[in-house]
């Protein structure tokens, strides 16, 4: 500790050292010196089992795009997959399917949020709510498949329901597996989330931004489109951006409802890698992966620029 | 602000362990008076949308293949062996990747908050990356190392599910454990706990276990019961590796034997039990809050 690089450093953090108490300053000098070596070795099981397992399969898809059979750099899978209409047709309605499934839940999930929010923090309700968005939001992308199965299936109870009652054959408009069907089953994981991403957010709104509108004289509504709409608007924009990677990357649904084959970017990869016939396959599902990897990083990029801004009001 | 502090898991376990948003108690009442209609309204449509599904699984989990209304289908996975492994096959798994995310973030955790705070970018950075790759395409990166594995590493790791699916399932799950357990800690006076203890002469492994541990209980719990909930789900990357776990074996029960009714059967009582999970830590954070309050 005679070092003086140190003690003229104590002397800087001192005010921060010392909001925690008399041995604290000691502490934080020692550790901006040698300790934070040892610091960082703590890290490395961290980093390295992130490394193996995560960095692990993405090198092995990202290098696996790039090469031929025989290990040689190719741009031959990607050119396959932007020429071919099956997979065009695949990247489309991934696509149409990910923003219909994002935009929908999260009007209705920003609802449900506000009207959450709007009540008693402790109450019964609003804690059945919050576990059960955690339930369906991370638990619930097969099973729910079944339920779904069980209500709307050919055999479901509201398709029997409606046969007996109102003799309206469901079945005749509305097939389960099909895009759209499993993308109505989104709506049930996905509003969950858009509960879990904004309740921070409306928890965040002031009631004093309110008072202090309402004794500028704002009525509600100018309230709402003044105050409110600005501020919650990166967040709800953010939040939809997260439903959408989210939609785009779900596979476990269309799996469990008729086996994957659905015709989503995620079955074309399913299917070219149980493809055992045509050599070659297991690379075309790799620069699909690719492809899915390039898509998610540009939502996660904006979800990162409109986050920035809602920063700016809330916490 | 950077993204991670908005994703996912934090959120969820957020909501379970801090319910009380300040906010004048006057204010509230006369809120809530005021937006009483539109409240009622959205919550009872939202509750049909959900109820009605659920209740139909309830009735169609009730009639057996003869059409007869018995429990048969609940009484199923104690006679079909198969089924009952892929069970334990899970929940091990499941136990397993709940006790291992814990070890590898708590420590982790700690030592950026306390020692290396400029890494607190990284971490987040690091763990929303498993939330951003969709599972799809870490099964094709897995099956491809799967196929090309030597030897040695196919008998030692893909052999078994536990050991392959484990370490996976481990860094799925590191955004929702990281994210309530950064949480936790901001909300304790970290340093001064890590002091105090340190210099009762206690070693880092027990200034962990016994004192940081019981503070961010809550925080942690959330995050492991998270992780089962998502593990006892994830059919994605266990089908692509051709594992039996219990998910993947509930969608073969339904499209081999075509009797959904034993798959919706056993979704709802997982979707109980993971509820139930969920639902009494929050009893828990309420009593801590109290007691911590007055």
């Amino acid at each position: 500790m005679s070092d003086p690089a140190a003690r003229t450093r104590r002397g800087i953090r001192l005010p921060f050292g010392a909001r925690r108490g008399a041995g604290a300053p000691r502490g934080a000098a020692r550790q901006r010196t040698g300790a934070s070596r040892v610091a960082w070795l703590g890290m490395v099981p961290f980093l390295a089992f992130v490394a193996l397992f995560l960095g692990g399969p993405l090198y092995v898809v990202i290098h696996g795009a790039f090469t031929t059979d025989s290990n040689r750099f190719t741009l031959s899978n990607f050119s396959e997959i932007f020429s071919q209409p099956v997979y065009t047709i695949a990247l489309k309605n991934s696509a149409i399917l990910a923003l219909w499934t994002s935009v929908g839940p999260a009007i209705f999930g920003l609802w449900i949020a506000a009207a959450v929010v709007a009540g008693n923090p402790g109450s019964l309700l609003r804690r059945v709510i919050s576990s059960a968005s955690g339930v369906l939001a991370y638990f619930a992308g097969a099973p729910l498949a079944f339920v779904w199965i069980a209500t709307v299936g050919n055999l479901g109870v509201v398709t029997v329901l409606l046969k007996n009652v109102l003799n309206f054959n469901l079945a005749q408009h509305f097939n389960i597996a099909s895009i759209s069907g499993v993308g109505i089953a989104y709506f049930y994981f996905q509003i969950p989330l858009m509960v879990i991403f904004i309740t921070p957010a409306l928890e965040g709104m002031r009631p004093e931004w309110e008072e202090a509108a309402t004794n500028l004289g704002a009525s509600r509504l100018s309230y709402l489109r003044l105050v409110v709409m600005p501020i919650l608007a990166p967040s709800v924009i953010g939040a939809t951006l997260m439903l959408f990677g989210s939609a785009f990357a779900a596979y476990a649904t269309a799996l469990a409802l008729q086996g994957g084959t659905l015709d989503i970017i995620p079955g074309r990869i399913n299917l070219a890698l149980s493809n055992n016939v045509l050599p070659g396959q297991d690379r075309i599902a790799m620069a699909l992966g690719a492809e899915m990897i390039v898509v998610v990083m540009v939502v996660m990029l904006g979800y990162w620029l409109v986050q920035r801004r809602a920063g700016m009001w809330l916490r | 602000m950077s993204f991670a502090s908005e994703a996912l898991g934090a959120r969820e376990v957020e909501l379970l362990t801090a319910p009380s948003a300040p906010q004048a108690p006057l204010q509230r009442s006369r809120q809530r008076r005021r937006l009483r209609p539109w409240r009622v309204t959205i919550l009872v449509l939202a509750g049909l949308f959900y109820l009605v599904p659920l209740l139909a699984s309830v009735k169609f989990s009730l009639i057996d293949p003869s059409g007869a209304y018995s429990l048969s289908n609940f009484t199923y996975i104690f006679n079909n062996a198969p089924l009952r492994d892929a069970l334990y096959t899970s929940l091990e798994i499941a136990g397993l990747t709940a006790i291992l995310v814990v070890l590898l973030i708590l420590p982790t955790a700690v030592l950026v908050q306390l020692k290396l705070p400029k890494l607190t970018i990284v971490m987040e950075a690091v763990t929303i990356l498993p939330i951003v790759v969709p599972p799809i395409v870490l099964a094709a990166g897995l099956s491809e190392m799967q196929a090309t594995a030597p030897l040695w590493l196919v008998k030692l790791v893909f052999n078994h599910p536990l050991t392959s699916l484990t370490p996976i399932y481990t860094v799925l799950a590191m955004p929702l454990v990281y994210r309530s357990v950064h949480n936790g800690l901001r909300a304790i006076d970290l340093h001064t706990l890590v002091d105090a203890s340190r210099s009762l002469g206690c070693g880092w492994t027990s200034t962990i276990l016994r004192v940081i541990l019981p503070n961010v209980q809550t925080a942690v719990l959330g995050g492991m019961f998270l992780t089962i909930a998502m593990v006892l789900g994830e059919v994605v990357i266990s089908s692509q590796l051709l594992y039996l776990t219990f998910p993947v074996d509930m969608i073969q029960v339904s499209q081999q034997d075509n009797s959904p009714g034993i798959s919706v059967a056993l979704t709802l009582v997982a979707l109980a039990f993971t509820f139930l999970l969920l639902f009494s830590l929050t009893f828990l954070a309420r009593r801590r809050g109290q007691q911590s309050t007055g």
